[in-house]
């Protein structure tokens, strides 16, 4: 590992996933944390608990705003593991000089967000640091949920289980990156983020056993997909042309040299189902406008364990990698 | 309708036209008794065909070598040092294009240095020099130009436009390199036809390979980078081998011509020259394969500016390291004992696991399913 902190060391990957197990998990080390869920289960399976800090720029960008971003980011990790999101802790870190009526914004879109996911902040913290100490604001929040079903795992997935994708990847990436200083694209392109704890309360309310669940993050659904086939040392086999990519996301990636499946998303998951209950769980979630566009995409195998592999519509496979290094386009 | 962006690659990456061009292939091949070496000169393509599993079409006796083509694999250890101190240096900004960042120096990459507190910008346009350069009067910005005659003219530009707006605070540390000298050096080696790097031939005209069916007696193909464009190359320097023909073609005419974009190769002429001799990272000296700023803008030139700091001292790759012998196309990346283990992306010992379009990455990442 590098003896400074670089970029690369919070891009949700592979550099990220180092840091974490050789600083934190081996100072932190016990046996909730090593289940390596997005939320921690506690107090007898009850409730789940996690917390997440935003950094977020530009602060307002098309579709959602650091506020909006602050409270789904913590609820959906609590939604992911079959939990309701209730009570939430909100701690602000803020520049001096920094704008009341930017603040209030922020504020006031967290506060929507909340009432979306029926939680509230009960606690907070505020400071504030001189000019360059932090860029403009940066939130973190901490949230404890309800578990409506228990055994939800990254830890659990087999052979009977099929992936499905609830909506078009790489939106939140993608327009972070168009709205970036020096960028200068325009488009129609919207931020993904959303609170999921709707749609997973309507699989449950389904009947949906649910094996796993996982918000598609900072890394994507490459980071996903290869998180589970480690942990729960299976192969995990999707079929690229089925996974939904908008026409906006796929122009970006081309033009920067992305890969749409490792752009970070804020309002879509991953969800592992038994092959009988995947089409019922495909038609629950199309209900919902935000994914309407839900699909399988692939399916756990065997076939190389640990791994996860590409197939195209021609015939050929490849591996889908952990995303490493920063984010970073290609010159020619 | 107007013309969206998807128009460009939707029907290039169309399953049904890329089998179909399997099959042609295929059959076509199967008419030879011989094996074919095609080299893929540029990066790109090393890319496309890693990506999108093309070797696992090709039928038994067409073969792959991966060229040299990447701007960033090849650029010698001591050069990349060059970046580094260049800035580190206290009144320095530093601009380069993106691929540089994670390629480690004897000091550490860029991504080391910016950590560090050096003031590194990553940009997608060589014209954003103009932007920084006014936003911090006080600094030195120097662009760290990278990249074959495709990115050669945004350099020439950005030249220009400090000239002729007198900007005072912008300079230049150039590292461009030419696709046609490369080839030479590689073309007596076992390849028997080359694919070549369409982007090039955009600005440089399809007329720099003319030498190759005719001196060298080895086909090229100019291809496109989707992997239709591929596979049709692929079929026609096939379709040569089967007839008995040896001609330079054009697959990837909906933008390359003869004589390519003359404006822009002007405006490099006016700017550069060739340099008399450029150290390929894994290849070793090629004559006059790279460009340097001309004399009288030596006022410009970071190189020139800075020589008292920048070290001439030749650096080698680790002696395990065989990318020499896989740009020739005599090994295969995993005929090396670091590769994947002591050498991976994150942290390359050679030429070819730098960047994403090096051989080895491109193993790396796509081609442990081979």
């Amino acid at each position: 590992m590098n003896t400074t902190i670089t970029l690369a060391h919070g891009n949700g990957g592979e550099e990220n996933n180092e840091l974490i197990s050789k600083v934190f998990y081996k100072a932190f080390k016990n046996k909730i944390l090593e289940q390596r869920e997005d939320a921690a289960i506690i107090h007898g399976g009850e409730l789940a608990f996690s917390t997440d800090s935003f950094t977020v720029s530009p602060l307002f960008f098309a579709g959602a705003d650091i506020g909006k971003l602050a409270i789904c980011g913590t609820c959906n990790d609590l939604a992911m593991m079959g939990a309701k999101p209730k009570y939430l802790t909100c701690s602000v870190i803020i520049e001096e000089g920094f704008s009341i009526a930017e603040l209030e914004r922020i504020v006031d879109s967290m506060k929507q967000e909340l009432e979306l996911n029926g939680a509230m902040v009960v606690s907070g913290d505020t400071k504030v640091v001189p000019k360059g100490s932090v860029d403009k604001i940066f939130i973190n929040t901490t949230g404890v949920g309800e578990v409506q079903q228990k055994g939800i795992s990254s830890n659990n997935l087999g052979k009977d289980d099929v992936i499905i994708i609830s909506r078009d990847v790489g939106c939140h990436g993608a327009t972070i990156f168009a709205a970036r200083e020096g960028m200068e694209l325009s488009s129609d392109l919207k931020s993904d983020c959303a609170s999921l704890f709707p749609q997973v309360q309507a699989l449950m309310d389904a009947g949906i056993k649910i094996t796993a669940l996982r918000d598609a993050t900072r890394g994507g659904v490459s980071a996903v997909l290869n998180e589970w086939a480690k942990q729960s040392n299976i192969c995990i086999e999707v079929e690229e042309e089925r996974v939904p990519v908008s026409d906006e996301v796929k122009g970006i990636c081309e033009l920067l040299g992305f890969e749409a499946m490792s752009l970070a998303n804020e309002g879509t998951f991953v969800l592992a189902v038994n092959k009988a209950e995947a089409e019922k769980a495909v038609e629950v979630l199309q209900t919902f406008e935000k994914s309407h566009n839900a699909t399988i995409v692939g399916k756990v195998s065997t076939a190389y364990v640990q791994r996860v592999v590409l197939h195209s519509a021609w015939g050929t496979k490849r591996f889908l990698e952990m995303p490493t290094g920063e984010l970073l386009p290609r010159i020619c | 309708m107007g013309l969206e962006l998807k128009n460009f690659y939707d029907d290039f990456r169309d399953a049904k036209t890329i089998k179909a061009y399997a099959k042609v292939i295929k059959k076509d091949a199967s008419e030879l008794n011989r094996d074919i070496n095609i080299m893929e000169v540029c990066g790109g393509h090393t890319h496309t065909i890693m990506k999108y599993g093309l070797p696992q079409l090709m039928p038994k006796n067409i073969h792959f070598i991966h060229g040299p083509g990447c701007p960033v694999c090849i650029m010698p250890k001591e050069r990349i040092d060059h970046a580094y101190l260049l800035s580190m240096q206290e009144d320095v900004i530093l601009v380069t294009l993106g691929d540089m960042i994670k390629v480690p120096g004897s000091h550490g990459s860029l991504q080391d240095a910016r950590s560090k507190g050096a003031d590194v910008r990553f940009v997608y346009s060589p014209m954003d020099c103009l932007k920084i350069a006014k936003e911090h009067p006080d600094k030195k910005v120097i662009f760290f130009a990278i990249g074959f005659e495709t990115t050669t003219p945004m350099t020439a530009a950005l030249i220009d436009t400090v000239i002729k707006k007198e900007v005072s605070n912008i300079y230049f540390h150039i590292n461009h390199v030419t696709v046609p000298e490369a080839m030479a050096m590689l073309a007596p080696s076992k390849i028997d036809a080359f694919l070549g790097p369409s982007h090039v031939s955009v600005i440089s005209g399809s007329k720099i390979y003319e030498p190759f069916p005719e001196k060298f007696n080895k086909p090229v193909v100019v291809s496109g980078f989707e992997p239709v464009d591929v596979m049709q190359s692929i079929g026609m320097i096939v379709k040569q081998f089967v007839e008995g023909r040896c001609a330079l073609e054009v697959e990837y005419k909906r933008a390359v011509n003869r004589e390519g974009n003359v404006m822009a190769q002007a405006l490099n002429n006016k700017y550069f020259e060739q340099r008399e001799h450029f150290r390929w990272r894994g290849i070793g000296d090629i004559a006059k394969s790279a460009l340097k700023l001309k004399d009288v803008f030596a006022h410009l030139d970071a190189e020139v500016i800075y020589q008292d700091i920048l070290p001439t001292q030749e650096i080698d790759d680790h002696k395990l390291c065989i990318c020499g012998e896989i740009l020739k196309g005599e090994k295969n990346p995993k005929d090396c004992k670091v590769f994947g283990t002591a050498c991976k992306p994150s942290n390359p010992l050679g030429s070819c696991m730098v960047s994403s379009e090096g051989a080895c990455a491109a193993y790396y990442k796509y081609g442990n399913l081979l």
